[in-house]
């Protein structure tokens, strides 16, 4: 039988979203089919921006940690960080060196746990529903842990312009102590399930393949950065924190495919793991917070931080014009920069693997729309 | 905690690879006036020329600016002003170039030929303060929804003002 060319063939649209739930969210595509094949794709966002950084603007300095808990809110301790050392380095303070070493632990933990949400709703995208709960698993435990310290499960408005809220609770040692082992034991198991997995293999190798350069000119940072090749991570390269003192490894991909940028997340808990280690057993005792004025009055001018996020570089560009509130804040987030990419990652590939990609880079969506 | 009365707290003492970055851009940018603020190399460029310089700062080998950070824009009493923080991945350096439009005019030449992270920065920038971007290959808004009136990153923005679209049913 013989296939009449002649036939007139159309691009079909095929409409993703917004309530789709592999979107992490509400994040709409709109893609354009070619039979099996992407030929085009209009990303739609928008569905949850709430005005996070005009908000920014009414209110003082304190209270605005709390709106960066929000933007991301699987790892909201690393988006406190940025907003807190913009208003210090703005402020000329000294902050002691335990509240430091507690940021840094608590940071690395987070990591952790956001990598084993990223991991569990991957496995869920790529078809396996398993991986999520074992992601969870350990994550549920790391959540109480947050609880014990901050007081909060999830947005936990445990940093402060100066330090962080309280201590760490009298038990704090003897629970990290049995956690970690038990996260141990968990990325272990997570990765025997997924790693060598045949069925995943086939359905994340070569596929979404984006190399370093162009990854770099759509802005797109942190690990789906580093799956690329490219060694490029703030904690070593801009250096925040006592990121210097420690001793880790920035692992790397080969060829910029899901795959590659699913096991740079994975061999990144193995190293936040490290640091936390590594960081416990030095960490000094004295004061948690510096001295600040009762009503925090950053001095005219703008300074932008910006630190290693799960997901990237989060940068906060901070204009203070002197007054109890800031001028302006604007939220560089990276699920926002690396979201820009999707578009080239799509276009050429087949439509089964759509939902594949976008998990890859691991999108969430309160911090693509602030 | 600075003592009262005074200016904010005393400047840090200058970065011996911040101050290379400046004598860097005088050479390349001769025209321009680059100053250093907290230890970052600031340089005013003209906004209709924007697109020009941000390319010579990424093809010039000696700067290499590869990956465009942030770009914010700032609302001041006169002006708008676009912020870009521009990043070598390679060199390790970095730099941040300011442009100044005026509030009756306020047209920018858009970078997103040179960056493309530009893309989505400038749709957001412009559909949130009401400025162009010249050059711009897709200046549709990005985060409101269509029919969305008045630009809600300015000032004079009232805070409390809600919009609803026709079609939406709000129960009373």
């Amino acid at each position: 039988m013989t296939i009449d060319q002649s036939l007139d063939t159309v691009d079909m649209m095929l409409n993703m979203g917004p309530q789709h739930p592999s979107t992490h969210g509400v994040f709409r595509m709109v893609l354009t089919v070619d039979g099996e094949n992407i030929v085009d794709v209009q990303p739609h966002i928008g569905y949850l921006h709430r005005g996070s950084e005009k908000l920014c603007e009414a209110e003082d300095y304190r209270q605005i940690v709390d709106l960066f808990d929000r933007l991301d809110y699987v790892s909201s301790f690393n988006n406190e960080l940025p907003y807190v050392m913009a208003v210090e380095k703005l402020m000329g303070l000294e902050v002691p060196e335990r509240a430091q070493y507690i940021r840094l632990i608590m940071c690395e933990l987070n990591r952790i746990a956001s990598h084993l949400l990223f991991y569990g709703a991957f496995g869920a995208d790529c078809g396996a529903v398993t991986p999520f709960l074992y992601g969870f698993r350990e994550r549920e435990q790391m959540q109480s842990l947050f609880e014990s310290i901050s007081g909060a499960r999830m947005m936990h408005g445990y940093f402060r312009v100066g330090g962080v809220f309280r201590d760490l609770p009298d038990d704090f040692n003897q629970r990290l102590d049995s956690l970690l082992p038990m996260l141990e034991k968990g990325i272990t198991e997570c990765e025997a399930l997924l790693s060598k997995n045949e069925l995943f293999l086939e359905r994340t190798l070569g596929v979404g393949v984006i190399d370093a350069e162009t990854a770099i000119d759509f802005g797109v940072t942190g690990p789906n950065l580093r799956a690329s090749g490219s060694t490029y991570d703030l904690r070593k390269d801009d250096p925040y924190l006592m990121y210097p003192d420690f001793d880790f490894n920035v692992p790397i991909g080969a060829s910029g495919d899901c795959f590659d940028r699913y096991m740079v997340r994975m061999e990144e808990m193995w190293e936040s793991l490290k640091i936390v280690k590594q960081a416990v057993a030095r960490i000094p005792q004295g004061p948690i917070m510096a001295k600040t004025p009762r009503t925090l009055r950053p001095p005219k001018g703008d300074v932008y931080v910006r630190t290693e996020n799960p997901r990237g570089e989060m940068g906060v560009y901070l204009v203070s014009d002197g007054k109890d509130k800031p001028h302006r804040i604007k939220m560089r987030t990276p699920s926002f920069c690396n979201l820009v990419a999707l578009r080239h990652m799509l276009i050429g590939s087949y439509v089964a693997d759509a939902v594949v990609i976008l998990g890859s880079i691991d999108i969430v969506l309160g911090d693509v729309d602030r | 905690m600075p003592p009262k009365g005074k200016k904010g707290p005393p400047p840090p003492p200058p970065d011996p690879r911040a101050l290379a970055i400046l004598e860097l851009l005088k050479e390349a940018f001769p025209e321009s006036e680059p100053v250093l603020n907290l230890n970052q190399v600031e340089m005013p460029i003209a906004p209709n020329d924007a697109g020009r310089i941000c390319l010579a700062a990424k093809q010039d080998p000696r700067l290499s600016f590869d990956l465009l950070g942030c770009q914010s824009l700032v609302e001041y009493d006169e002006t708008f002003q676009t912020v870009y923080h521009l990043y070598s991945t390679a060199l390790k350096h970095s730099a941040v170039f300011k442009a100044d439009a005026p509030k009756d005019n306020p047209v920018f030449e858009s970078v997103s030929s040179v960056w493309r992270a530009a893309e989505w920065f400038e749709r957001e920038n412009a559909e949130l303060f009401g400025v162009v971007y010249t050059g711009h290959p897709d200046p549709r808004p990005l985060l409101l929804w269509e029919g969305f009136e008045g630009f809600p990153g300015r000032k004079e923005y009232p805070f409390s003002e809600i919009q609803i679209p026709d079609d939406i049913k709000v129960p009373q």
